[in-house]
């Protein structure tokens, strides 16, 4: 005879709703400033209503994933809401986990003249709640991969601005690394520019990069070929201490490229190129005073 | 048979593609260049690609064929009007077109021509004008 753990579970609906409850404040990863006690016996409550009536002996024993879709789908929900939140994975892991704790002992408690029947039942309410664990760290995953990548697109958007700091002159600070997606957005949008402005000097300012490996400096040099083939002229300006020691020490060849270690200077000498003076007023009479 | 038509001007040599090249015009383009650098003695090469929106390594490579061909015979070349698309393919090909001046339009190309040539040649633009006076 097998145990009808449907029938034997919703009886105990309540104890296990409890137990549950209980056994998830009790974890010390709960975060009780993420969700409120209100929410997270809601959640749970809603949950068993949908299990348990499904857990029938039929069920359980063919074990077929599909007859679960509706409870699924409810774990697919909050886990996608966690991820939002930012909860940690264990966090999340421990809502399903701590519910087969539960579940197996009220079995074990309920049926003890049977043992054979008993480790037969475990055995297969494991596996049907391991399939929700799979199920709900997936989704958990997805939702905040769906969060990284909207990140990322904020910040490919925010990040590339050409500005034009002189006739004929464009400047372009780069803030963050430098990857070869954002080096094709960030080399398409000076190119359009320098069309655009007929500018013929561009300044590459990258003190906003926090490091340069061989990759980077690729990207690099890859970006003032391009503009030298529209035929603009490319400084790269801001290089820090640092990123000249690196690249040395990397064995990269930037003596083609112009490199200035600040905005200014390289602006100094776009003008140079350009033949432009930039003086105060008066500054004539100031050999005269010094005389 | 479709023909890139080659100009001169002066001591320069205008060549204007307006269509897009296939490999049998390049290498015709690529020939006729060199002959009528030959020919005419041309000091400079402008070459205008502004029409040319799709190119390939092929093409990248009669570009730079042409240029070293060109500076092996005395004249520098000048590639003008490159559009960025093309730029940036050139550049993802590996091919950055080292030794060929470039300019942003037809304009900035011819002074860039005369600068490169009053500098490389100063002392023999009379010769060449003495040159041109005798041929006449």
């Amino acid at each position: 005879m097998s145990i009808d753990s449907a029938r034997l579970l919703q009886k105990k609906k309540k104890q296990i709703l409890e137990s549950w409850i209980n056994s998830q404040l009790a974890e010390d990863a709960l975060r009780e400033d993420m969700i409120s006690n209100d929410e997270l016996r809601a959640n749970s409550e809603e949950l068993l209503d949908t299990l348990l009536p499904l857990l029938t002996p039929k069920n359980v024993a063919e074990g077929d994933v599909s007859v679960f879709d509706p409870v699924t789908e409810l774990l697919s929900g909050i886990a996608i809401t966690r991820a939002k939140q930012g909860f940690t994975p264990r966090e999340t892991a421990f809502y399903v986990f701590s519910l087969k704790e539960v579940v197996l002992n009220i079995l074990q408690n309920e049926v003890t003249d049977d043992p054979q029947g008993l480790y037969e039942e475990s055995f297969r309410l494991n596996k049907i709640i391991d399939g929700f664990a799979v199920t709900i760290f997936e989704t958990f995953i997805k939702g905040r991969e769906e969060v990284i990548l909207r990140q990322t697109d904020e910040i490919a958007e925010i990040s590339t601005p050409v500005i034009r700091i002189w006739d004929g002159i464009l400047a372009l600070p780069i803030i963050g690394t430098l990857d070869s997606a954002r080096t094709q957005v960030v080399m398409e949008n000076l190119l359009e520019e320098i069309v655009a402005t007929g500018s013929s000097i561009a300044i590459l300012d990258i003190s906003g990069v926090p490091a340069v490996d061989s990759l980077v400096a690729q990207h690099l040099i890859k970006t003032v070929s391009a503009t030298r083939l529209m035929g603009a002229e490319c400084i790269i300006s801001g290089i820090r201490p640092e990123i000249a020691q690196t690249v040395v020490h990397l064995g990269i060849d930037l003596s083609s490229i112009i490199t200035k270690s600040t905005l200014a200077s390289a602006l100094k000498h776009a003008f140079q190129i350009l033949k432009l003076e930039v003086k105060k007023p008066g500054a004539k009479e100031r050999p005269f005073i010094n005389k | 048979m479709d023909k890139i038509p080659i100009l001169r001007m002066g001591h320069f040599l205008l060549v204007t593609i307006q269509v897009d090249l296939y490999d049998q015009l390049a290498l015709n383009l690529e020939s006729d260049l060199v002959q009528m650098v030959n020919k005419t003695q041309a000091k400079g090469v402008l070459i205008d690609i502004s029409a040319v929106s799709i190119v390939d390594s092929f093409m990248g490579r009669i570009i730079g064929n042409i240029a070293s061909m060109s500076r092996i015979l005395d004249a520098q070349t000048v590639v003008v009007g490159m559009q960025p698309a093309v730029a940036i393919t050139l550049i993802e090909l590996g091919l950055p077109l080292t030794g060929v001046h470039t300019a942003l339009n037809v304009e900035r190309g011819m002074t860039l021509l005369k600068e490169k040539i009053l500098i490389g040649d100063y002392d023999e633009d009379d010769e060449t004008g003495d040159d041109d006076n005798s041929a006449e």
